[in-house]
């Protein structure tokens, strides 16, 4: 069941088209806004919602690579592995939080803290290696600067 | 020199707001489109400034507008979008244009949308770009509370609306008809054409999708004129171009220069040349879908026609350095890699093909490659070149890689022959 406040905020992007199906990624936005992710009955709601089949909706929930269809944890860290961070050394960033969080690219820490993720070019080529946690960008990634960071993000 | 579209950022102070732009005189070019001119007097003057696409293609920018029917069919409504999906590997050019100088944008998309009288207009903006957002949000608002937007523009009889929408991930998104589907809720992948946008693009009618650094240029040609524009280029191309430079370099960073500054004055002076103890081997010129170029082509003016006749394409303008502490394979399967996840899986040749050619790159850099390896990657070049594929994803995928196998063969063979990647 989608809540009464996902319905409402939908419902204003609905009005902003000219048909009820076009606002399917706003409302797996919306939906993945008040979740963390996009389950197997989201889907089934954001459907009837919208007036489109279930798997029409998956569909589209699948192609995207910020909506996710799996459980994620509280804090997602998207690390940049693209050209210009790969020359600058993304690998030894990648390693340090690997290592200090015990997970790969993938998966989530047990306790649910922490989703590590791989991501591609973040438009930040000359600050290379870059990272990104939550909506907050990180130029410049120092290794010795990567514990600290992480201590904000509970 | 003149920089006409940095002028006004500072990425160390926040954006100028709408009455600090107004006060910089920023709002003329805006003032004059839609006071003194007509939709085909702008139309005409773009034209004649000859601006070429900044998103990489180069296309015509007037061309692409007069292409728009006057009048609309279907519901009426023509709409005007600006390409903000910057996810070009390498490419920072646009996110630095909206975050230092948003108005200009703004300004920039509203002439356009009354030069092809569109009543509906979009920032189609990458999801990364979350400092981008907030700042594109504030400015729209003040445009609206300006009188900028809205309804009856500076009293003209003018409407328009500009919406901002943030997008929910993948490369595709920046090639125009995916850009178009994405927006109407469904899967980003690319349409037939034709029917082109210009005549049927989003929810059917009549569409013009300009990236960010084009739509910046509009205002400043409105204002001072096509001959203006013209002048601030070195070479036959107008304007100045947004260059940009990452990897081993001592200063990466982006530089407003001249169209057509030479490539060697880029590296060396802007980007202060290579960090101590790296050599420069060669360069990708505008993002990950272009082919290298070497140290033979230092020379050349960075422009669209004279990167072309080296046999690459000035793209972007955001250049790549490669290095020789760096694998050129490495280098070029990140790239594969890169092109093979973001696949929209269309067409055979690209979500078959791409994912092949990774993992024979692959091989190389583990060691396994064989002698015959070299004629199968040269092969996937030629299978998923243009004409080949449903869109210009593969075939740009490929360039890297073609001339990497030409400029750098000697580095694919010691791969075999050695066994191992002499990098690592």
């Amino acid at each position: 069941m989608l809540s009464h406040k996902e319905k409402e905020e939908i419902q204003e992007e609905i009005s902003l088209y000219p048909y009820r199906a076009a606002a399917c990624i706003d409302a797996l936005k919306i939906v993945q806004r008040h979740r963390g992710w996009i389950s197997d009955d989201a889907v089934e709601d954001i459907a009837a919602e919208l007036e489109m089949a279930r798997d029409e909706v998956d569909s589209i929930a699948t192609f995207y690579t910020r909506i996710y269809r799996k459980p994620v944890g509280r804090n997602i860290i998207l690390v940049c592995d693209n050209i210009s961070c790969m020359i600058m050394g993304f690998e030894s960033v990648y390693k340090h939080i690997s290592e200090k969080l015990s997970i790969r690219f993938g998966e989530t820490t047990s306790d649910g803290r922490f989703t590590l993720l791989p991501v591609s070019c973040l438009g930040d080529c000359h600050n290379a290696p870059a990272l990104m946690i939550n909506d907050d960008l990180y130029s410049n990634v120092a290794v010795g600067k990567i514990d600290e960071m992480l201590e904000k993000y509970k | 020199m003149e920089t006409p579209l940095t002028k006004h950022i500072n990425p160390e102070q926040p954006p100028l707001t709408v009455t600090e732009y107004e006060k910089a005189g920023g709002f003329t070019g805006l003032r004059k489109a839609l006071t003194e001119m007509t939709p085909s007097d702008i139309i005409d003057m773009v034209r004649n400034s000859k601006l070429l696409g900044r998103g990489g293609a180069g296309f015509p920018t007037g061309l692409k507008w007069s292409l728009v029917p006057e009048k609309a069919h279907g519901s009426g409504i023509k709409y005007l979008i600006a390409n903000a999906d910057e996810m070009e590997p390498g490419t920072f050019k646009d996110r630095f244009l909206m975050e230092g100088n948003p108005h200009q944008l703004i300004s920039g998309m509203i002439i356009a949308s009354y030069a092809i009288q569109a009543q509906k207009a979009y920032i189609f903006l990458r999801w990364a770009y979350k400092k981008s957002e907030a700042i594109l949000r504030k400015a729209i608002a003040e445009a609206y509370e300006a009188g900028y937007l809205g309804n009856n523009i500076l009293g003209t009889g003018y409407n328009l609306d500009l919406y901002l929408h943030s997008s929910a991930g993948r490369y595709i998104c920046g090639e125009e008809t995916a850009l178009i589907n994405s927006l109407e809720g469904k899967r980003g992948i690319p349409r037939a054409k034709p029917p082109f946008p210009a005549t049927s693009g989003l929810f059917g009618q009549p569409t013009v999708v300009n990236n960010v650094e084009t739509l910046c240029w509009i205002p400043h040609i409105v204002e001072k004129g096509p001959e203006w524009f013209r002048k601030l280029s070195l070479t036959g191309e107008g304007g100045t171009k947004i260059y940009g430079v990452s990897g081993r370099v001592k200063k990466p960073g982006l530089w407003e220069l001249p169209m057509g500054t030479p490539l060697r004055e880029i590296i060396d002076e802007h980007a202060g040349g290579m960090q101590d103890g790296y050599v420069l081997r060669g360069i990708i010129p505008g993002g990950g879908s272009t082919d290298f170029m070497t140290t033979e082509h230092l020379d050349t003016r960075m422009d669209f026609t004279s990167v072309r006749s080296t046999g690459s394409r000035l793209g972007t303008g955001t250049i790549i350095v490669l290095d020789d502490r760096t694998c050129p394979v490495a280098f070029i399967l990140n790239l594969i890699r890169f092109f093979a996840l973001e696949s929209c899986g269309w067409c055979t040749p690209c979500r078959e093909g791409l994912p092949w050619t990774e993992k024979i790159l692959k091989s190389f850099e583990e060691g396994t490659a064989k002698p015959d390896d070299l004629n199968i990657l040269s092969f996937q070049t030629r299978y998923m070149g243009p004409g080949n594929t449903f869109c210009a994803h593969a075939p740009g995928a490929m360039e890297p890689l073609q001339s990497g196998l030409k400029y750098f063969k000697d580095d694919f063979m010691r791969h075999i022959h050695e066994k191992h990647c002499p990098w690592r």
